[in-house]
This record gives C-alpha cells, structure tokens and sequence, in this order.
C-alpha cells in the first residue's frame, strides 16, 4: 500500500512522460511556437515585448524534440524538418531570425569545444578565445583586402578556399592548443586559469600589434572584406523562387540567399562538432578525461596517460574554436582585436557553466540562452520601452508615465546589469546548471546543495564539489 | 504507428501554418523608423547619449514633410556598446525591419565598419555624424555617407599645425591602440616627419587610469610636443598626470579629446592643448544657437561635441526620405533612400554646407585647430578656435587636379 | 604567569602562521618584532632585492643592446629613468599587493576565486570621490587637516567597500558553497556586472556624470609635487638641482645667470652660440655634437651633466600609497597572525569541518575574512583614485586582473606571496613600460605580454607561485 502510492504529482509526471502524450504534445509545441512566431504583426506596438517571448520558444523547439521520448528515427526527422525547411522559411521572412540562429550555431559550438576542456577534462581555460581568434583570423588575414603582407605580395586565396580552410585551421588551432598545453602541464586549478587567461591576452595583443613591422594582421584597424564562401549561381534563383512562391516580401535575394549559406555551413559544423563530442564523450578517452577530472592522482595510479589525455583535451577543445572562428571570420566580414577580449572567453565559460557542464545537451542550451539574452532579449527590451515612449504609453492602475523615467535609467544602457542579475539568479537556483549531466546531478542530489549552517556537511559537500 | 500518424499530421499543419500566417503578415504601410547607433552604455556613452538625442530632436522638428505626406515617422535608438559584435548585431535587426529606411550612427570606426557591410548588403542608407575613420568611405559603397572629416586630413592638419608652432622640434606620438585613434596618430607621424619634425617615439598603450610609468620615457626624452591620438576619458586624465609628473612641453589630440570631461580630467594641465577637429563646438557655428537652445531645453545639459552634427545627419536623411516617398508615392524603397541621400546637395545644415562626393564623403569638410582656455568644463565652449578651414576629400581633390591639369600644361 | 605559558604552549599547537618568513622558518621574539620590525623589514627587503635586480638586469640590456635605435644610448636613457620607474613600479606595486590580499585572503578561506573583488577595489575608489567631493561642495574641504582628511577618505572607503564585500558573500556566495567551484566563478561575474551598472546608474542620476573627478586639484599640497635631485649616476657629482654654474667657466664665458635646476636660463652663451627664448631644460645644453664638445667643466663633458633630467616629482599621492599600503600591512599582520579573530580565521582556512568542530563559528569567520579583504580593496580604490585623480565605475577592471595575477604569482592563499607578487609586477611593469619603449619593432604595447610571460615562466618553475606550498595530494 504504502510503496505503491505515489503522489498527484508524480502520477502526472508519470503519464505526462509516456511517450504517447510527450511526443505529439512536443510537437503540439514547435507548431504552437512557430505560429506565434509568425502571427506576430511588425508594426504592432508590442512588437518587440512579443519578439523577446516568442523567439525563444522557437529556437528552444529542436531542444525539446529530442529531449521528448519520441522513437529516434521520427525525433530526427522532426528535427531535420525543423532545420532544413522550417528555420530557413522563418528566416526568409525575417532575416534578423537567421542571424540569431548563425549565431546561436557559433556560439554553440565554442561552448562545446570549451566543453570539452572544462566539463568533460575538468581544466579551466580563462582564453579559450585565443583559438577563436586563431581560426578566424587565419582566413581573415588570407582573404582580407586589407593591406596585409599577404594581400601585397598576391598571396591571397580564393574563396572557395573556405572548405578547406576550415580543416587546416582545424590543425593550426589544434597545434597552438598543445603549444599551450606543454608549459602548462603542471599547473591546476587557479593557476591553470590565469595561465590560459594570460595566453589570451598574448594571442590579442598579438593580433593587435602584428602590423609593423610586416604587417600580418593590419594591427587596430583590423581586417575588413574578408572572403565569403562563394555562393552557387542557383542559389539566389532558388531562395527568390521559394519567397515568390509563399508570398515573403524580398528586396534582395541575393543576401537572404548568402545568410542561408551560412546558416547550412553553421548547421552543418554544429552537428559535426555535436557526433564528435558525443563520440568522445562515451570513449576510452572520454572516460580517461573523466577520471582525470575527478581525481588526477587516482587517474595516474590507474594507468591514464596524464600528459597525453591533458593535451589531447586542450587540442581537442582548439580545434573546435579554429573551425569555428573561420565561419565567424567568414560571416562577419570584418574582424579585430576587439572582437577577441577576455570577456568574449568569459561569455563562453558562462554557456558552459550555465547550461550544465559536461553535459552537451546543456552546452547547447547554455549558448541559445546566453546568445538571446546578449543579441535579442537586452536589445528588444529597450526598443518596447522606447516604442512606448514615443507613444508615451501610460501604465494603466499605476497611471505611470513610460515617458518619465529618467534617461539615464533606459534600459538600453543596463544590458549589462540584467546579463549580471540573470546569472546570479540562474547559478544560485540551479547551481549545476539547467540541464546537468547525469553523473554531476547525482553528486548533488547525494549532499544536497545548501547546506547553510552546518560546517561538517558543508566541508563534505565542497571536498565533492572540488573533486579532488 | 499512432504516434507517426500524429507527428505527419502535426508536421503538416505546422507547415500549412506557417505558410498561410507568412502571406497574411502584412506591413504597416505607414510607418517610417529612423534607426540611431552609438554607444549608450560604458565609458564613452557620454558622446553616444548626445548623437542619439540630436536625431531625437532632428527627428522631432524636422518630420512634418514626410507627416504631411500621410507617414508616422518613429526613432529607434540602437546602443552598440562600441562594440564590433553587438553593433553588426542591432544593424542585422535594424536590416530586417522593412520600416527602418536610414540609419544615423556610429560613434566608433571599429563599429561603423563591420555594421556599415550589414547596411551595404541591405541597401540601407548610413549617415555618419562623427566616424573620421578613412575605411568608412575608401570602400566606395553607395549607401555609407559621412558628413565628419576625415582621419588622414585631420592627422595631416594636425602635424602641420604642430610644426608651425615656435620651439616645437620633436614630438612624441601616443596612441589608444583603437582603430581610430592608432589611425590618426599614424598620420600625424607621417606629416610630421615630411614637415621635419623628429619623431621621438610611436607608442601605444591600452592603459585608461595610471600612466606614471608610461610617462617615465618621456620625460628623459623630454619632447617639445605630445600627440596622444585617443579619446577624452583616457587622454584627459594622461595630460593631468604627465603634468604632475613634471612634463612641460605642449599636448596635441585629434577630436577625440573634444568633450567637457576633457577639461573635467585635464584640470589646468588642459590649458593650452591643441587639437584638431572635424565638429568645432557648437557654439562655433552661427546657425547652431537655436539648436543648443532646444537640446538644454530638451534634455537639461547642453550638447557634446557630434551633437549638433548627429542632428544634421538625421536631417540629411528626413529630406532624403521625403524626397524619395514623394517620387514614389508611397513608403520609398531603401534603395531609393539610398540614391536620395547620395544625392544630398549643398545641404545648409547647422553645422555647415553638405554635398556628397561619390564616396560618400563630404565634398568639403570643415576642420578646426582648437586651443583649449580653461581647465574649467563650464567654459570649454569658449576655447578658441585659431585655424579653421575647408578641405576637399579625396575624390573632390583629385576632380580638381585633373580640372586644373589640362589648363595649367599648356602654360607650363 | 601560569596561564600566560599554558596560552602560549597552545599558542605553538594551532598557531601555524600563514605570514611566515621567505625562507619558511616560523617568526618568533617579542611581540615589536614580530609585528612591527619582521614585515616592514621584509617588504623592504623585497623593494630593495626587487629593485637592485631589475636595475641590474636592465643595465644588462643596455650593455646587450647598446643603440636600440639610433642616436638613443640606452644606458644613459636608463640612467635617467630610474629613480621615476622604481618610484612608479613601487606604488603601482604597493596598489596591486593590497587589491591582491582580498584575492588571496578569500581563496585562502573558501579556496574560491573572488572575480568580484575588482569591482568592491571600484567602490572603494567611488566612496573617496563622493566623500572629498560632498566635503567639497559643502565648502569645508580645505578646513581639514591633511593627514586626517586622508585617513577619513581611505576610512570610509574602507567601510562601505567591506560592507559590501560581506553582503556579496551572504547573498551570493554562501547559498553556493557546495555547487561546483566553477559556479561561483560565473556568480561572480555576474555580481561584478551588477555593481558595474548600479554604481553608474547612482552616479548617472546623481551627478549626471561618471567620470569622476577627485576634487585634489583644491588641495595645494596634494598637488604640489617635491622635486629630488639624484645626481649620483650620471651627474658625476654635480648638484644640479640649485647650484650655479659660476665656478665652471670656459672659454671666458661666464655662467652667472646658468641653473639647471628650478631658474630658467634665459641667456647662455657658449662658444658665440645663444641659447635663448624659451627656458632652456638642461638636455638642451647635454646635446653636446658641436660646440659643445669642447667645453669641458672640469675633467667632465658637458654631455656628462644631463642628468639634470633626473630630478624626479615625487608625486604626494605616491607618498601616501606607500605609507598607508604599509601601515595597513602592519596591521594586517598583527590581525591575522596576534588576533584571536586571525586564528580562527587561519583555522578554518586550513580545515573548515575540524575548525567548526573546535567550536569556531565558520560562517562568522568567512564573513570577517571578506570584510578585512573588501576594506583593504576599498583602501586600495581610495588610495588608487587620489593617485590617478579620476575614477569611473569601469575603473576596476584591469587592476583587478593584474592585481589577481600578482597573487597568483605570489602564491595564492599565502598573504606574504600577495604582497611579494603585487610589488613583483608592479615593479616589472613599470620597468618595462619604461624601457620597451626604446625598442622599436616592441614598444610599451608589449608590456601585459612580456608581464604574462614572465608569470609563466615562473609558474613552469614553481606551480603553486612564489611562496605557494607545495599541494598536498589527498589520495
């Protein structure tokens, strides 16, 4: 009586996650979510308010597919359905959702290469963005018509030169990671981190400064009309002809035509990197990065090659960042030393951490989270408070005036601020992250996360949480 | 197999949906957005703030033709942070919102860059208020206008200034590292060695607050004049402490360090700084009294520098805009937006006569040599401006050679 | 008697220093000598190795690479330099050492790094601007004492910036303590955007303004500079600084009216040339390629005397950095290592559940920890703001991370390596800024890296820093 006796709530989860109701009631939500996407009315003036709620359901829909208990095959057409057709109509109709989307895939992917350092090897990496930035400025530097040494002297590439680039930075990246990795071998922890984080400064200050006297990198002013993968001639013709057909307005096909390029060569390398790491992630060598990270000493006792799996993660982890940097280089058109600071490594480690370290599905949603709230919730939020000042919008009950705050608290000039208040309140409340892995969630459930007045519990539940 | 018949069925909906709401997303045909960028936040957002309000009043004062036409004309105002990144980001926003016909902004050459490749591609018409950048407009794309001067004018004017002043024989050029100020500083090196000045040094320091120790070369070099090609927030407080630690010569700048902190940081090591500019104050300009009249009225605090030209830009693009919805009878496209503004000729704004060459860079610019008179913020106003002219850009100069070519041969 | 012995026979159980010797033997002797005499004893020790090596590896530079450029001999241009660079590098030292104790003082508690303490450094520097400018504004400013309005202004930043650094703690650390270490990171990082922007929106609707300016320039004697004279190296005896020329004529000109020191000189003649117009500096005069180089002032060429250069502006601030950085070490010493509060506070540092057992209350002795390391960032900001005369809410950041490289360099969790790491850096960076310069393919924009490179390369050689202790393997 009393074991089988399960609460309303339990019973309710317990049908709620029979594969007959999660799976059409998932996909109840990517149609519910792509026609609120769609019925939103531009000039309405709560816009902007309906934007900030609506595209994330929408960009979250894939992650619910595949986490609903569907059967593999329909889970991945569904996703490929949504990939392939769905986003591309919906950035047809408004290309800012495309550019939210490339983002989103580029930034995702260096949370999953950071990933593979930090949650899965247990090292952290303050200057990951230096493998970015060597990926992105090795096709930068090769494509620019910035005046560089390479421009000068005609050693240019084409552009179709993309592809392949993409894998020789690949291998540059990978080798900058082991050049990183020798000297730092015997380092952990703290040091580990303002080691790595000073050898972003260094691939910066390099890239700054690698204009005199040979000028590799136009320094400051960076490079601009850097190479875009070509565009097949059909291409054009063929997103016109899809616009045509469902009645999107399209000034300029061509342009829709290239950011859908990127958004299948983004999609493309996301899923990549995605196989690779789970591949990694379930083997031998994913299992040796494990034991290192819980305990080194343990790991070497049992045989695990410390020099050569330490390595191994950290040219693992570049490598992703290279490949990704030559997309970003390629999307932007224009990259500079700005585009490099600690604070680009520290937004990543933020996906990372807030997603759920270790874990890839978390990664991922790390970065959709974390993206949306730089690139579109911040900025959407200050243009509703500005569409209601124009209109000096009332709020009702209150009888407030939009019109009265003061200017120097818009909200425009806070981005920040809500970015600082958002990741407080997330690491507090969900401290291992949205979507922990397995392994980590265990540990936590075991000691209980706050643990606040008791000193014994306290100092068992950190030696857990350090690991070592 | 209950569970397939279900997702086909949903699947399938979810496209009819998708398609059917796409046609029925219709456009407010009436609506016309005017999009700013510039920094609103982080240190430099004292000049952004400013460029933002001028087109919030240009766009406030000067929309009646376009309200006559039947339109609502709206402004929103983008914070790019002056950061690469989120600038390309908003300008991908302001792309895909059909209404936004022209966008006023950028503070940072760094920014205006990448974001302008997002306007180009666009056809979406820019008007720059205070970006010298010389990359701005040498790429020659037709919808990326200016009505600021330019760096390697400004760095040229600086150096010959500088060699023109008595005792000055070696100079000492510092730089931001930015793309803007490595930029001018470069071409103040460059003129200053044609002009024979020596050259003592060419440093560049990211430091914003300490500069003892950067300061220690020099003072044993001891050089007669210091070019700092940064902004106000940084150079202001380089002059105090250069001063403090007992430098004597002169300090030169481009129009970064024009701001009233300038003088707020500075203190009395202020007194007596050059610098060139391409926005003299606004104070300089006879027809600006009305507008800084309205602005402190507006917004409670007289206009920083870029203020008044920020509104100039705005009005540039309102008339354009009226210009194109008129031919077109209707919302113009962007494209005509874009012809409109390029066409802009002899434009009388507030802060001088506008047309624009095929670069889309002002045909003549106004450049300003400002003496700063007081260490006090309240009178930077008053600082005196002892050399002002115009110069031609570099397509209108090189029209002018080759228009004065084919007369002066014969005679040679 | 008794009871005095038995305390101190307890005293020797638990009392592991964390402040002991560079060589790692305990400190013992009377009390003066243990709090007083040993530490201001070993930061001089530090200033004066750190300073002879650097001065010597330089001159060792110098004599590598004589001409870095042409017509610039690096030697005299060291020679010139310094006494300002070991000024500046022993201030900038003393700010990076106390900032880099809130680091080393929390990781030594909680073993967690502190990536907010930059911005409780901002606040500390923001309180002393709106404390001197609301005295200021209320007219009653230059009605203070000199010393006393110092140590208000270093006082208050001192309170709120502690206060704020416990309120952080119960508010965002404590719930975290069991989480990851990684967590807290990002929380930190999150606490340090929030301060960032509410320090700007108070100051934004207060002041409509933050660029903050400390209103010193009121205050003649913070801003007048002393002048000293070092003439020793490259004078060659001569005391430039106020002596007249009368007794070194040549060639029947007479140096009368000819000081090198604070007078201007307005006419000099030598050899029929007139150096005139404007006041002379005494460089001038050293550029000795013709005319020059006949007049001989005693055995000595006048290019020999341009060391005139080398009377310094000691700047009053720095003064004060200096003085108060050490006084407060002092007393920081004498907290943690004569204190009751400090063993507790040294007792959970090295283990938290044994010290609970033992009956210390954990949690107070956290809190007490990030009081003590948030003052002494506050102190730092007060005393960094009046130095630099302008402060913003974006101040922070690159003292912070420096200042957190110094204690990793120095060993983190070691108060000693915290010290020896910020005066270390400080010193490195100003001589770098001063002599890279000289170099032209490198240049001062190379410092940050040349500073990274040698924490690494001491890090390859000593993983756990400077003073670190070896990481003891639980296995």
């Amino acid at each position: 009586m009393t074991t089988s006796t399960a609460s309303p709530r339990e019973n309710f989860r317990a049908w709620l996650f029979r594969p007959q109701v999660a799976g059409p009631l998932a996909l109840l939500y990517v149609v519910i979510a792509t026609a609120l996407l769609l019925i939103q009315n531009r000039s309405s003036l709560w816009f902007p308010l309906m934007n900030i709620c609506f595209v994330p359901l929408f960009l979250l829909s894939p992650l619910v597919v595949i986490s609903a208990p569907l059967p593999s095959r329909l889970k991945l057409s569904a996703i490929l359905f949504m990939l392939v057709i769905l986003m591309p109509i919906i950035g047809m109709i408004n290309t800012s959702y495309l550019e939210l989307a490339i983002q989103i895939s580029i930034f995702a992917g260096l949370a999953l290469g950071l990933n593979i350092v930090v949650g899965f090897a247990g090292l952290l990496d303050l200057g990951y963005v230096a493998f970015f930035a060597v990926g992105a400025y090795l096709w930068g530097m090769l494509t620019s018509s910035a005046p560089t040494v390479f421009n000068i002297n005609g050693w240019l590439l084409p552009n179709w030169t993309f592809y392949i680039i993409i894998f020789v930075a690949i291998a540059a990246a990978g080798i900058v990671g082991v050049l990183l990795g020798l000297p730092v071998l015997r380092l952990r922890g703290d040091y580990l981190a303002i080691v790595t984080l000073g050898f972003g400064e260094v691939i910066r200050v390099l890239a700054r400064n690698a204009d005199a006297p040979t000028n590799f990198t136009n320094g400051s002013q960076g490079l601009h009309n850097i190479g875009k993968p070509p565009l097949p001639g059909f291409a054009t013709d063929i997103t016109s002809g899809i616009s045509g057909a469902l009645g999107i307005r399209m000034d300029n096909p061509s342009v829709v035509a290239q950011q859908l390029l990127f958004y299948f060569i983004a999609i493309v390398m996301l899923v990549g990197l995605i196989i690779v790491a789970r591949r990694l992630q379930h083997s031998p060598i994913g299992r040796a990065w494990a034991a290192i990270r819980e305990d080194e000493v343990a790991a070497i006792a049992m045989g695990v090659p410390l020099v050569k799996m330490k390595l191994l993660a950290f040219a693992t982890g570049a490598s992703f960042a290279g490949a990704i940097g030559v997309l970003y280089a390629a999307k932007q058109t224009f990259i500079d030393p700005q585009s490099f600071v600690l604070l680009q490594s520290i937004t990543v480690l933020a996906m990372v951490i807030v997603g759920g370290m270790g874990s890839i599905k978390g990664v991922i949603l790390g970065a959709i989270i974390v993206t949306l709230l730089d690139l579109h919730i911040l900025t959407n939020l200050s243009l509703q408070l500005n569409a209601l000042k124009n209109i000096d919008f009332v709020v009702p009950i209150l009888n407030f005036h939009i019109r009265d705050i003061p200017q120097q608290l818009e909200p425009a000039k806070y981005q920040p601020f809500v970015f600082g208040l958002i990741l407080v309140l997330m690491m507090i409340f969900r401290p291992a992250g949205l979507l922990p892995e397995a392994h980590r969630k265990l540990e936590l459930q075991k000691t209980g996360v706050a643990p606040e007045d008791d000193p014994n519990v306290l100092a068992e539940a950190i030696e857990l949480g350090e690991g070592n | 197999m209950k569970v397939r018949k279900v997702l086909s069925l949903v699947s399938a909906s979810a496209l009819a949906l998708a398609l059917s709401v796409s046609v029925v997303q219709a456009q407010d045909e009436n609506v016309i957005r005017v999009a700013s960028q510039s920094p609103l936040s982080g240190p430099q957002s004292v000049l952004g703030i400013s460029i933002r309000n001028g087109v919030e009043l240009a766009i406030s004062q000067h929309s009646q033709a376009l309200v006559d036409l039947g339109f609502t004309v709206e402004f929103v105002p983008f914070d790019d942070q002056a950061t690469p990144e989120v600038g390309t980001s908003n300008a991908q926003q302001i792309a895909a919102d059909p209404s936004i016909l022209a966008v006023v902004g950028h503070l940072n050459t760094g920014v205006a860059i990448p974001s302008s490749e997002v306007y180009n591609d666009n056809q979406l018409a820019m008007v720059s208020p205070a970006n010298t950048g010389v990359a701005i407009t040498d790429r020659g794309y037709p919808t990326i206008n200016r009505i600021a001067g330019r760096d390697d004018t400004q760095g040229q004017a600086g150096a010959q200034f500088a060699a023109s002043l008595d005792g000055v024989e070696s100079v000492y050029v510092l730089h931001d590292t930015t793309a803007y100020g490595q930029g001018v500083a470069d071409f103040f090196r460059a003129e200053a060695e044609v002009q024979g000045l020596t050259v003592l040094n060419f440093e560049g320091t990211e430091e914003a607050s300490n500069f003892e120790s950067i300061i220690q070369p020099i003072l044993a070099l001891e050089p007669d004049l210091i070019f700092f090609g940064g902004i106000y927030s940084q150079t202001g407080l380089f002059i105090s402490q250069a001063r403090a630690a007992g430098y004597e010569g002169i300090f030169m700048g481009p129009d970064g360090f024009d701001s009233t902190e300038f003088a707020e940081l500075g203190g009395d090591a202020a007194v007596g700084t050059y610098y060139t500019t391409v926005a003299a104050p606004a104070s300089f300009y006879p027809n600006a009294a009305q507008y800084i009249e309205d602005y402190t009225a507006t917004f409670g605090e007289p206009p920083q520098p870029f203020s008044a030209q920020a509104y100039d830009s705005a009005v540039i693009v309102l008339n354009a805009i009226a210009a194109a919805a008129e031919e077109a009878g209707g919302v113009p496209s962007r494209e005509a937006v874009a012809t409109a503004v390029r066409a802009t000729t002899d434009y009388e704004g507030i802060t001088g006569t506008y047309t624009f060459d095929d670069n889309g860079d002002p045909e003549y610019a106004t450049y300003v040599i400002i003496e700063v008179t007081s260490g006090d913020p309240a009178e930077w106003g008053d600082n005196t401006v002892l050399e002002s002219f115009q110069a031609a850009s570099p397509l209108m100069a090189a029209a002018l050679a080759a228009e004065a070519t084919p007369e002066a041969t014969p005679g040679m | 008697m008794s009871s005095e012995s038995l305390s101190s026979r307890r005293n020797a159980r638990i009392f592991v220093p964390i402040v002991t010797s560079p060589l790692g033997y305990r400190i013992r002797g009377s009390w003066f000598y243990r709090f007083i005499i040993f530490p201001v004893g070993q930061i001089l020790l530090f200033i004066i190795a750190g300073t002879l090596l650097l001065t010597a590896l330089s001159y060792l530079l110098a004599a590598a690479v004589p001409e870095p450029r042409p017509g610039i001999v690096l030697a005299d241009q060291i020679s010139r330099q310094l006494p300002g660079m070991i000024l500046s590098g022993i201030s900038l030292g003393f700010v990076y050492a106390m900032i880099a104790l809130g680091y080393t003082l929390v990781y030594g508690v909680l073993k967690f790094i502190n990536f907010a303490h930059s911005e409780i450094f901002m606040v500390g520097s923001i309180v002393g601007f709106e404390f001197m400018r609301r005295l200021f504004d209320s007219g009653s400013l230059g009605a203070w004492n000199p010393v006393i309005l110092i140590i208000t202004v270093v006082l208050a930043g001192m309170l709120v910036s502690g206060l704020l650094a416990v309120v952080i703690e119960r508010v965002a650390y404590r719930p975290l303590r069991g989480a990851p270490r990684l967590v807290p990171l990002i929380t930190a990082i999150g606490i340090s955007f929030l301060i960032q922007d509410g320090v700007r929106a108070i100051e934004a609707l207060t002041r409509n303004d933050f660029n903050l300016t400390y209103p010193t320039n009121q205050i003649s004697w913070l801003n007048t500079p002393i002048p000293m004279t070092f003439n020793g190296a490259v004078a060659g005896g001569f005391n430039l600084g106020g002596t007249s020329f009368d007794e070194i004529g040549a060639d029947g000109v007479a140096y009368d009216e000819f000081f090198l020191g604070e007078t201007a000189h307005d006419t000099l003649t030598v050899g029929g040339i007139t150096l005139g117009g404007t006041p002379i500096r005494a460089r001038d005069v050293s550029v000795g390629e013709t005319e020059f180089e006949t007049l001989t002032i005693g055995e000595r060429n006048l290019e020999d005397i341009s060391g005139a250069s080398n009377v310094v502006n000691i700047r009053v601030t720095s003064i004060i950095i200096v003085v108060g950085a050490m006084l407060m070490l002092v007393v920081l010493n004498w907290f943690v290592n004569g204190t009751k509060t400090g063993r507790g506070i040294r007792a959970v540092s090295q283990d938290q559940s044994t010290a609970g057992l033992m009956g210390i209350n954990v949690n107070r002795m956290v809190s007490i920890t990030f009081f003590v390391g948030g003052a002494f960032g506050g102190a730092a900001g007060a005393l960094f703001g009046l130095n630099v005369g302008t402060v913003t809410p974006y101040v922070g950041f690159i003292p912070g991370l420096k200042a957190f490289t110094a204690a990793v360099l120095g060993g983190i969790g070691n108060i000693t390596g915290a010290l020896l790491g910020g005066l270390t850096l400080g010193l490195i960076e100003a001589f770098l800024n001063g002599i890279l310069a000289y170099f032209p393919a490198l240049g001062q924009r190379y410092t940050d890296i040349f500073a990274f490179s040698v924490l690494i390369l001491i890090l390859i050689f000593r993983p756990s820093g400077l003073l670190g202790e070896r990481v003891d393997e639980k296995v």
